[in-house]
């Protein structure tokens, strides 16, 4: 339950925090950190206004999208506080329950039968498949590295404390930073604050929603960036510290990611469109390097 | 007694030819229904209340008694079958309708005769194991089938895609024919099922094996096996395409799961062997299916994947037999035979679906589609259904089979050797990315059929259509759904037939926690959207909605309809992305540098399959070649003929002459 709380409180702060570095790199007035969740709490007040093209399923969309982040985050355990729903092979669930999220989205987008939503729904689809294999791997390392298949009691039984053992934690950090960032369509996969449809992928699919729906839109981006958070967060911390410490490592170890995320979407440009996938593959590669690590360390691979 | 009664069904499949054109339909019915009854009772009696196989005999054959022989996988297989052909049977019943005036009274007979006769042989394929009597009914099995796709035989091209489909079906049965004689000569068994345990105890039963794959492997379409489904199921009517892709294709691996059976040693080249065609099967199927325009063609391309999904899974499970790793073992061959069953659902309901979009629009290029949610509400709904099961979404049946061969995977990773964990790296990324590729061809094709505008006129005059074609959706659907949200009822027997290969009766039932969470999640997951529902209801009852204009860059003059993403479109970036794999040739006329004032053009695509163009046509055409060069010996004047025959008669005569033959 404690776990449940703090992604909630977190996923509060992560968007504003994230602007906030950017205006702050840009030498522009600070919005408050709280700006995300006051333009949300307007949007909830306000009707929804449909296309006339649209059906029911992009009506239903948003609520089975949000549905499914927050049916994510009773998976997600904080160190020692254990996570709500657990069982064996749960992160299989968890990974196909974020696919029916994205499945409910496009078919949203295409609904509103706009070529730009059309491009952007396409996009979004073929960048969520090629990142699929990526998370696969890398759970699939940590399950043997560990020889548990939950999210429970695989982060409780993940020591990093070899030499080689670092650099699983360090390339399965880097990558789910970025399988985050491609889930969530930011930089460099994704630039949020395009201005020009045809080079949109998220921000696109959702030209058409609007009040309520998109509210809701807005608070599962917040919540999914803090779960991915919380499973980097899980990778650092360790089971035998104290329980407050585990909280304020949690929180601190939120605040880095959403400056990370901050720093790079000022710095960086976004990848050329075509670059994309080549991009995105990569980040399996590294998985399997960090599958390789894991393999040498279990001892199936014997080095002299 | 219920053979009796399955005798009965035999015989008066016959009269089907003499009874008027209003009757037919409910003869064939009555009919099917006798089997299915007669037949559903044994599978029932052996699956759950008797502990060894039932045998049962049928009748003299060859000088020796014909037994039907009824273990678990057969009563599961003749559960599956009688399922989904007596969905089938309900759904054909309006979809025939628009034909009864072009067809004749014979034309109906034959093909509700090669309907019954499909389900009576794929039914005798899973209880026969005498060699001679299989192939027999493999073959009658495969020429029923052929009847039925060349349905509308008054189109040239369906003759053709038939023949084509005949001869791929006799290369098969050609290869098992082989395979049988081969063991029986080898070792001196019984021709049949059981004589091959003797020749797989003596020798090594890869060569074997191999020959029995492609003879089973045609029939499932294994890439690179399969070319002759993505041509037969569109031209088959769709209650047909739906049997066919649902269960006729699993007889395949009903076949290779009977042989599998008799094999105790030398397993690992096997099962990886099995894994290794499956995951290709997968893959390429998926991808082959993304750039299909043609609906039901894009569902056959997605029955190869999916018949590489429960290979792997077959495959998975007999590399834990050969390195005694038994979780995998387990769920591997648990997921496999569920995912049967799964996939005879979901893929005769997206048939079924795709037929009342074709019996309403008269067109299967879903590019003339679009709009038809509006129309057709409740097909609309179903296909959804369909394609979120196939993509193996939860809380539906697909995802709790391939989550069997996830854990299965992940949880013997750890006990597993290095080359085996490498192996099992491989499947389940190539599972994962089967699953996104699922995801991406399904959010295309009801996209492009069911939302946003009409692209033709085509989908102005579309009504929904007529209960009764509603009616197999419903209870396929209720299937789906019962297994998606309660598998735990599924267990049970299916531990029972996976007992088979594991050798442990119970070793399926570890699995039971872990399913009830996932039923759990599942229930939260609908009670969540359900809350939220009525928190939008709630919220929104103090406001009026609007309705305005999708969002065009403020430009609303344009047709609606030309604005829209086409199929081809969403396919185009995946296309880029393997166009090693996916060939699409594109065709149309640059414009030219002082055409100042453009004329209308055309733009057309065409998707080829490497393989079907690598392994049969080439080959074929240039057999063919060659063929019409003897073909100046054939002058068509009886003057030459004559020639030929006193010319093959004296060298007859001087061969013997000499002594030479």
């Amino acid at each position: 339950m404690i776990s449940l709380i703090l992604i909630f409180i977190s996923a509060l702060f992560f968007v504003g925090i994230i602007t906030k570095v950017k205006a702050k790199i840009a030498a522009r007035k600070m919005p408050s950190v709280f700006q995300p969740v006051y333009d949300v709490l307007r949007l909830l007040k306000k009707a929804s206004i449909y296309s006339p093209t649209t059906s029911i399923i992009f009506r239903i969309a948003p609520l089975i999208y949000l549905s499914t982040v927050l049916m994510a985050t009773l998976f997600i355990p904080i160190g020692t506080n254990k996570a709500i729903l657990s069982f064996e092979g749960d992160f299989v669930f968890f990974a196909y329950l974020l696919a029916i999220g994205k499945f409910m989205m496009i078919i949203a987008a295409m609904d509103t039968g706009s070529g730009f939503e059309g491009m952007g729904a396409n996009r979004e689809a073929l960048y969520s498949m090629l990142v699929e294999p990526a998370f696969f791997i890398l759970a699939g390392s940590v399950a043997l590295f560990t020889d548990n298949i939950s999210f429970n009691d695989l982060f409780l039984n993940l020591h990093i404390d070899s030499n080689l053992s670092y650099i699983i934690g360090i390339a399965a950090i880097y990558v789910l930073i970025y399988i985050a960032m491609v889930e969530n369509s930011r930089m460099p996969v994704d630039d949020p604050k395009t201005h020009l449809e045809l080079t949109m992928v998220h921000e696109v699919m959702v030209l058409d929603n609007s009040g309520f729906d998109l509210a809701l839109i807005h608070i599962a981006t917040w919540l999914k960036f803090s779960i991915y958070g919380s499973l980097i967060t899980n990778f650092i911390i360790n089971a035998t510290w104290t329980w407050y410490w585990q909280i304020i490592y949690f929180l601190g170890i939120q605040a880095i990611f959403a400056i990370i995320i901050g720093g790079l979407e000022a710095f960086r440009a976004r990848n050329k469109m075509e670059k994309n996938p080549q991009w995105i593959i990569m980040l399996s590669a590294i998985s399997v390097v960090v599958f390789l690590t894991a393999l040498i360390i279990t001892q199936k691979i014997i080095l002299n | 007694m219920e053979i009796v009664l399955f005798y009965i069904a035999i015989i008066l499949s016959l009269a089907l030819f003499f009874t008027a054109k209003r009757a037919q339909y409910f003869l064939a019915f009555s009919l099917h229904s006798i089997v299915i009854i007669s037949t559903s009772i044994l599978a029932v009696k052996s699956m759950f209340l008797s502990s060894s196989e039932l045998n049962i005999a049928f009748m003299p054959f060859m000088g020796h008694t014909l037994n039907l022989h009824i273990d678990k996988l057969s009563a599961f297989f003749i559960l599956v079958i009688n399922f989904t052909v007596f969905t089938g049977l309900i759904y054909a019943k309006d979809y025939l309708k628009p034909y009864l005036e072009k067809k004749t009274k014979t034309e109906f007979a034959l093909h509700f005769f090669n309907f019954l006769w499909l389900h009576i042989s794929m039914l005798l394929v899973v209880m026969l194991r005498d060699a001679l009597a299989f192939l027999i009914i493999w073959e009658i099995m495969s020429l029923s089938s052929f009847f039925l796709v060349i349905f509308e035989s008054e189109k040239k091209e369906t003759i053709k895609i038939g023949i084509k489909y005949l001869i791929q079906m006799h290369i098969g049965v050609a290869f098992l024919m082989i395979a049988f004689i081969w063991a029986s000569v080898h070792s001196g068994g019984d021709f049949s099922f059981d004589g091959l345990s003797v020749y797989f105890a003596s020798h090594n039963p890869f060569a074997l094996f191999f020959l029995f794959f492609i003879g089973f492997g045609i029939k499932a379409g294994f890439i690179p096996l399969h070319s002759w489904l993505p041509h037969a199921h569109p031209a088959a009517p769709s209650h047909v395409s739906g049997v066919m892709s649902g269960v006729m294709i699993k007889m395949g691996i009903y076949g290779i799961l009977r042989v599998l059976t008799y094999i105790h040693h030398d397993l690992f080249g096997i099962g990886l062997f099995i894994l290794i065609i499956s995951l290709a099967s997968g893959l390429i199927g998926v991808s082959l299916a993304i750039v299909q325009h043609d609906v039901k063609k894009l569902l056959a391309y997605h029955s190869i994947e999916n018949i590489g999904i429960i290979g792997i899974g077959i495959g998975l499970g007999i590399i834990g037999l050969a390195e005694n790793i038994p979780v995998l073992t387990v769920l591997g061959f648990g997921g496999a035979i569920l995912h049967i069953l799964n996939h005879s659902l979901f893929k005769s309901l997206l048939f079924y679906t795709a037929g009342s979009v074709y019996s309403k629009t008269h067109t299967r290029n879903i590019e003339q589609l679009g709009g038809l949610i509006k129309k057709m509400p409740k097909t609309a709904l179903f296909f959804l259904l369909g394609a979120l099961a196939i993509s193996g979404l939860p809380p539906f049946n697909g995802f709790i089979s391939e989550f069997l061969i996830y854990s299965g995977m992940f949880k013997s990773l750890h006990s597993a050797t290095l080359f085996t964990d490498i192996t099992i790296m491989f499947s389940f990324a190539g599972l994962a990315i089967i699953g996104g590729l699922a995801l991406f061809c399904f959010t295309k094709v009801f996209s492009i059929i069911f939302l946003g505008n009409g692209r033709s006129q085509k989908v102005e005059h579309v009504t929904e259509v007529e209960n009764s074609m509603l009616i197999p959706n419903f209870l396929i659907g209720i299937m789906i759904l019962l297994i998606g949200f309660l598998p735990i009822i599924f267990i049970k027997p299916l531990s029972q037939i996976v007992a088979i290969y594991s050798g442990q009766t119970n070793a399926l039932q570890q699995i039971i926690p872990t399913l009830n969470s996932i039923s759990l999640s599942s229930g939260i997951f609908i009670m969540l959207i359900g809350i939220l529902w009525l928190l939008r209801a709630w919220q929104q009852k103090k406001h009026i909605i609007e309705q305005r204009a999708t969002w065009g860059c403020g430009y609303t003059g344009a047709n609606p309809a030309l604005h829209q993403y086409t199929a081809t479109s969403y396919a185009d970036n995946f296309v880029q992305l393997s166009s090693h794999l996916v060939q699409v040739k594109k065709k149309f006329t640059d414009f030219d540098e002082d055409e100042i004032f453009p004329q209308e053009r055309e733009f057309e695509t065409h998707s080829s399959d490497v393989f079907e163009d690598n392994i049969v046509s080439l080959p074929s055409n240039k057999v063919l070649i060659y063929m019409k060069r003897i073909a100046v010996f054939q002058t068509g004047k009886i003057q030459h003929y004559l020639l030929y025959a006193l010319v093959f008669l004296a060298v007859i005569f001087v061969l013997t002459y000499f002594n030479l033959i």
